[in-house]
């Protein structure tokens, strides 16, 4: 649990190694036309780099990312859409290369989780706060010590209660 | 002599770690109080005792001795001191030693001024603390040991991982093991409070600090490893959702909403089992950052060097931990009693709310984090997921919270006026309706959801002054009254609002850099020029510095506003040839108001033209200015008078009075 930092940069370094003369998106790359290139950027940035940490094609400087880069760019210039050349990618190198999991079952925990635990959190919250609201009007109005209340308990819950 | 002096103290430390895991225990359930006082010498001595282990790992690296393979292989004579020093804990054996030693440091400031605390309870939460520090040290000297010698001494040491070398190192893991260590101070004392089986009001007041210095140093450990990151990659980016970022924000998440509940639970005695869960999730989630990044379990071909004995003793201690301190709290949290109630609307009702989402944001980037491992060891199927998966589910979470945020301080405790809030945020409103409407009106281009981002933004940080604005009566009392009023506000009102004032500057740094950012990639050759935003930069050409054990090669551009020269900047390529010539990016920064203008350079071509990355950024800075008013936030919370001089007296009237709730 080094820096936060560490992993990554260390994944760098050791890209660095591989290939001391690349550099992310490097300027021989980029497309003369403008629009082509933004779009060459926003599928770039939706690809993982398939040889380092996390990183997006965009971002990496491995040698795989730029062929990757390149890749993409000649695809766009022949006229693919963007969801071919996704498509033809992941054709080649599977889902791994996607940094969004498209939804499938095996995703399907990944991307119902955030919501489920907010339903899941938010009924919780409810029912508990029910059930405090019910116990507590009965007991919470006169002032007993806790003998009491855990006689009164007693009384009322039969068993259950302590 | 030095390496096994420093050895030898670790060991010493953990024998007396074992001896303060159980004397106090066991005193504690027998009342026995000499067994109880025990505690708190044996967490001083444990802070020497790994204090001096530390400083003589620390003496090895000054003096440079390579006969200690760990400073051997990270150390090198050539590096300046500043960097000697902070390759201690560069590496993987020595930020281990960190660990332990702010541990240790922890422990003994509770043993120091944790006079006011019952005997049980203190003695209950430096041993359990003591059960850290005992499975680290054990942990250390038995799978990454810093004093191991090497029978030939090496002329000259290895070095430091280039990247490495920059003031960040001195600074980011130092704070973040501060935020990380410091959650272990929260567990102990939630621990302590399940073996007692009893809590109130003052324990939230005991912990509230701890969570608050613990917090605070975690946003400023966060928020600089950000900014190094930023301007250490050379393409100037600030936030990866990385692994290993992610490590540092779960806890983040969890302790916020621990800080929050906390608040709950010491001003109204509710929400006590949640607020002990999350003291134990808030720490839990720290080990297991410790156990993603430690155990190389995310690492791919890249990253270090895989050591699987580490793995499984880091996983050991995590199960042990989290297992033990889950069970406890299955077993003995229905034994705590429930405190005050209130109504939906109010000010508790809002925290829990604020609870809700930050739980729900920090449960998120764990499964987003972990699912990929946990898919491949289940079905074998490799995917990714990146950062477009955190946008799509961690944004949304955090704009319902980001605009209850200024709601929160108004509502009264018990039952809150959610209308007449709404009333009283009419001005921040408009104000954030008027900023959305500007930005429409100034900016072209950018995502169309931008300018409401930024009306959020505006939001909360005009929302957090309107509690301070109303409270003091600005404008409508001579300013003599409203500095009065000003200064007898309790620190903590400053402190919320400050902190939550550095949530919306934050904000506003993130949504300005992504959407109104520009990048200009090119070749140049001496002479030419490039624009970006208002600004032209020519490029000079290029010359050569020696550094102490590095070459620089540096690019010599000039910044031109139309006509006007506003400066130099001097982007660098640094190389380091005892590390084969490994080269950094060192970026070159112009501050203009908030946003910076950032230009990094690669190798020069073949042709004698120099590939040039050149950014405009934005507000960037904005987004670690926030941190800091977040960090100022907590410091002010700090200082306020119940948690500086309050603390001692409740909590002894409390305990003689039968509102100390015993265990049934």
């Amino acid at each position: 649990m080094i820096a936060m930092r560490y992993l990554r940069v260390i994944a760098l370094l050791a890209a660095l190694f591989a290939c001391a003369h690349s550099w992310a998106v490097e300027p021989d790359e980029v497309l003369p036309n403008p629009v082509l290139e933004a779009r060459a950027r926003a599928i770039s940035k939706e690809l993982r780099c398939m040889v380092c940490q996390n990183e997006s094609i965009d971002e990496s400087q491995a040698p795989l990312a730029r062929d990757l880069r390149l890749l993409v760019r000649r695809r766009i210039v022949a006229g693919d859409s963007d969801q071919q050349i996704i498509n033809f990618l992941v054709s080649r190198y599977g889902e791994f290369i996607l940094l969004k999991p498209p939804l499938s079952w095996n995703t399907l925990t990944l991307w119902g989780a955030p919501p489920a635990l907010l339903i899941f959190g938010a009924l919780m919250i409810i029912v508990v706060e029910r059930r405090r609201n019910a116990g507590r009007s009965a007991s919470a109005t006169a002032d007993l010590t806790a003998e009491e209340e855990a006689r009164l308990a007693q009384i009322l819950h039969g068993d259950n209660a302590t | 002599m030095i390496p096994e002096l420093g050895q030898y103290a670790l060991m010493l430390a953990f024998g007396v770690a074992l001896i303060q895991g159980t004397m106090p225990l066991v005193g504690a359930r027998t009342n026995d109080s000499l067994l109880m006082n025990m505690a708190a010498p044996a967490a001083v001595a444990q802070f020497a005792f790994v204090a001096v282990a530390f400083l003589a790992l620390a003496e090895c690296y000054v003096v440079s001795d390579f006969s200690v393979l760990n400073v051997y292989q990270n150390s090198n004579s050539t590096m300046p001191l500043i960097y000697r020093l902070t390759s201690v804990w560069g590496n993987h054996e020595g930020s281990m030693m960190l660990w332990v030693s702010i541990l240790a440091f922890f422990g003994a400031l509770v043993a120091l001024f944790g006079n006011n605390l019952p005997a049980a309870l203190k003695a209950d939460a430096l041993a359990v603390q003591a059960w850290i520090a005992a499975a680290f040290e054990l942990f250390i000297l038995t799978t990454s040991n810093p004093f191991l010698r090497i029978p030939n001494a090496p002329f000259e040491g290895q070095d430091l991982n280039p990247i490495l070398q920059d003031p960040g190192l001195a600074f980011h893991p130092p704070m973040l093991y501060l935020g990380y260590v410091g959650f272990s101070i929260t567990f102990s004392f939630a621990i302590a409070a399940l073996l007692e089986g009893r809590i109130d009001a003052a324990w939230a007041r005991w912990v509230r600090p701890w969570v608050l210095l613990a917090w605070m140093c975690l946003t400023l450990g966060i928020a600089g490893g950000s900014y190094w990151s930023y301007y250490e990659l050379g393409w100037g980016g600030f936030w990866f959702w990385d692994p290993v970022e992610n490590a540092s924000l779960m806890p983040w998440l969890a302790g916020t909403a621990l800080l929050h509940s906390a608040v709950v639970m010491e001003k109204r005695e509710a929400l006590k089992v949640w607020t002990i869960l999350l003291a134990i999730l808030a720490f839990s989630l720290s080990l297991i950052g410790t156990f993603l990044v430690r155990s190389g379990v995310l690492t791919s071909v890249h990253a270090f060097a895989v050591d699987p004995r580490r793995g499984v003793f880091i996983l050991a201690i995590l199960i042990a931990f989290i297992g033990g301190a889950l069970s406890l709290y299955a077993w003995r949290a229905p034994l705590l009693k429930q405190g005050g109630l209130f109504a939906p609307i109010s000010r508790e009702g809002a925290l829990v709310f604020n609870n809700l989402f930050l739980v729900t944001a920090c449960a998120t980037v764990l499964i987003g984090t972990l699912y990929p491992l946990a898919l491949q060891a289940l079905t074998g199927e490799k995917i990714s997921v990146g950062p477009p998966f955190f946008d799509l589910t961690f944004g949304p979470l955090f704009v319902p919270l980001m605009i209850a945020m200024p709601f929160g301080p108004l509502l009264g405790w018990k039952r809150g006026d959610l209308l007449g809030a709404a009333q009283r945020l009419l001005a921040a409103a408009l104000l954030a309706a008027v900023a959305v409407a500007a930005t429409i009106a100034a900016t072209q281009g950018g995502p169309v959801l931008a300018p409401f981002g930024v009306g959020v933004a505006v939001f909360i940080m005009a929302g957090a002054a309107t509690d301070i604005i109303e409270r003091t009566m600005v404008l409508r009392l001579p300013l003599r009254s409203v500095l009065s009023r000003a200064w007898g506000l309790p620190r903590s009102a400053w402190g919320t609002a400050f902190a939550h004032f550095g949530i919306g500057v934050t904000l506003l740094g993130i949504i300005g850099v992504t959407a109104w950012g520009s990048e200009h990639l090119a070749e140049v050759k001496p002479g030419q020029s490039l624009d970006i935003a208002h600004y032209r930069l020519t490029f000079d050409g290029t010359f050569n510095r020696i550094g102490p054990n590095y070459q620089d090669l540096v690019g010599h551009f000039t910044v031109h506003r139309g006509s006007e020269l506003i400066g130099v900047l001097q982007p660098t390529r640094r190389t380091f040839p005892d590390r084969d010539d490994m080269a950094t990016t060192e970026a070159a920064l112009m501050t203009r108001g908030v946003s910076q203008i950032y230009v990094s350079i690669g190798d020069p071509n073949k042709d004698g033209s120099l590939p040039v990355r050149l950014y405009f950024k934005p507000q960037v800075l904005l987004i670690w200015l926030g941190a800091m008013f977040m960090f100022f936030g907590g410091a002010l919370s700090l200082s306020d008078r119940r948690l500086r001089i309050g603390a001692p007296r409740p909590a002894k009237t409390k305990l003689a009075k039968p509102a100390l709730q015993p265990a049934e």
